[in-house]
């Protein structure tokens, strides 16, 4: 059984259609890639899992349980956490404050400090500017700060939308080693990148949006070798 | 002697003029609204002082402690019923729905309690401090609202600094979604800011009345009003800057009622509030907002 299991979701803004009944499903330890064009659907498809946009129709299957009305801030809870576009740290709070925040919903206070631990030797910049406004920080160090507010909440499964985008050529290959190794760890990632080619090459399965619909999908290595992939979103 | 008495007096006001703008400043910078019902919850709370007080007879304590809790339970169903359902609508659309509640409440408070003026008297003594060889009088009443609106002051920052909830509403206050992310009940969280803030205007109400006996249906909007003034005057949403504001504003309204003109009073103070926002417009303690291309 898939750990995450979407099926025929459907999504509106209004009276507009992001979402047009897309499935897909992501198992346990796997890293999968949802990529496509601006406007494609990917980030209200991980909105839609986290409970911010509500789906009209279809479901979000979480480990056997239906999660389609759940809210929000209960999703969180079961173990699916989310670094979002844009990085949205609180940029008027500190390093440290945003860390704290990720175990929002965790009461094991030894738990906290270890995971705070295991976060700033994975990402030793943010121990060095704990005590810094989130707002100072680089966009490469903004990220890694999402991502370790995302990995305080320790969750089976990480969201994450567009991590590398605006961020230098070298703190791109930096946040695709990072989001393997959190994989390696025992994390499962759904990854939505316009960055395709870096994309599919951390990921064991990819789908391809197009429009509110998916339009391919298969094993990321099969992927990076299809002609059309190849043409729309490698530029080759 | 007559010039620091007259000071003495505008921080007592200012001190009332703090705890409600304490109200309307966190409300703003958590829910992102203009509660302009606040003024009307604080006149609630002071006919729940007056009944319990002058009309059962039971002790000023209890009575502020009821009062509290009537206007905490007020404040939050009101948030509940009017604004919750606003969620995301614009914001002119909240506003009106706000004045709607205003004058909501002082239509009831007319039905139940007539418009008939009642005199408020705590029965408590508070004394009086006599210094500089008698020259100098301050009300044991001035020094405890000064007091008790610091400390609230206090209180609330080191809540919001160091306490779960406290930082959940910072986070709501700067990215809703994302403190959703976070697994914060963005609801809970305004809901409880909601419950502060008018428990805060019972305890404002109490002030007010005991330096300002007159209690009709329409005591709240005057200084809810002036106390809105006092929060855009520090930079809404500043818990710092609404104390500032406060005790600053009224000042400005003591002074000007015995140096220039009693009628005029409250014209200056809503003149010195244009002249700050043209100036500067986030207010005295108000945060850039950086927008971000």
């Amino acid at each position: 059984m898939a750990l995450l299991e979407i099926n025929n979701l459907e999504v509106h803004y209004g009276v507009i259609q992001a979402l047009k009944g897309i499935s897909f499903e992501v198992n346990e330890g796997e890293i999968i890639a949802l990529i496509g064009a601006n406007g494609a659907g990917k980030t209200t498809t991980l909105h839609t899992i986290s409970g911010i946009l509500q789906a009209s129709s279809g479901n979000i299957i979480y480990d056997g349980k239906d999660i389609t009305k759940m809210q929000a801030h209960k999703i969180v809870n079961l173990g699916i956490s989310q670094v979002p576009e844009g990085r949205r740290v609180f940029a008027q709070l500190s390093v440290l404050e945003n860390l704290k925040l990720g175990a929002f919903i965790r009461k094991d206070k030894d738990g906290i400090e270890e995971d705070l631990r295991n976060i700033y030797e994975r990402f030793p910049r943010l121990e060095e500017r704990k005590n810094q406004m989130a707002g100072t920080l680089s966009g490469g160090e903004q990220q890694m700060l999402a991502m370790g507010r995302a990995l305080m909440s320790r969750p089976r499964i990480i969201l994450m939308d567009e991590p590398s985008m605006g961020l230098s050529p070298i703190y791109v290959s930096e946040i695709f080693d990072i989001i393997k190794s959190i994989n390696k760890d025992g994390t499962t990632v759904l990854l939505v990148e316009q960055n395709a080619k870096k994309a599919l090459s951390i990921a064991d399965r990819a789908y391809v949006l197009e429009t509110g619909k998916i339009a391919l999908s298969g094993d990321a290595k099969d992927l990076m070798n299809n002609d059309t992939v190849k043409k729309a979103y490698l530029g080759e | 002697m007559s010039f620091i008495s007259n000071i003495i007096d505008g921080i007592n006001l200012g001190s009332i003029y703090a705890i409600i703008a304490l109200g309307y400043t966190m409300v703003y910078g958590i829910a992102k609204m203009l509660n302009f019902a606040h003024g009307d919850v604080i006149m609630i709370g002071g006919y729940v002082l007056y009944e319990i007080i002058q009309g059962l007879g039971y002790h000023p304590l209890l009575a502020i402690f009821l009062s509290m809790l009537v206007c905490t339970v007020l404040g939050v169903v009101i948030e509940r019923v009017a604004y919750k359902p606003l969620r995301g609508a614009t914001s002119l659309a909240v506003l009106i729905t706000a004045i709607g509640v205003s004058y909501l409440l002082q239509n009831v408070a007319q039905l139940i309690f007539t418009s008939n003026p009642k005199n408020f008297d705590s029965g408590i003594d508070f004394g009086t401090i006599s210094l500089a060889g008698g020259d100098l009088k301050i009300k044991g009443s001035t020094i405890l609202t000064i007091v008790v609106s610091a400390a609230i002051v206090v209180g609330l920052l080191i809540f919001i600094k160091k306490s779960k909830t406290g930082r959940a509403m910072l986070a709501v206050s700067e990215d809703k979604d994302a403190a959703r992310l976070m697994g914060v009940d963005v609801n809970k969280t305004i809901a409880i800011t909601f419950a502060i803030g008018s428990a805060l205007a019972a305890i404002a109400s109490f002030f007010m009345l005991t330096a300002m006996p007159n209690l009709t249906p329409t005591t709240g909007s005057m200084p809810g009003i002036k106390a809105f003034v006092a929060a855009v005057f520090g930079g809404i949403g500043s818990i710092p800057g609404a104390f500032v504001g406060g005790i600053l504003l009224g000042i400005i309204e003591s002074l000007s009622k015995k140096y220039i003109s009693t009628t005029l009073a409250n014209a200056i103070v809503f003149l010195v509030l244009i002249i700050v926002l043209i100036f500067k417009p986030t207010g005295l303690f108000g945060k850039k907002i950086k927008e971000k291309v």
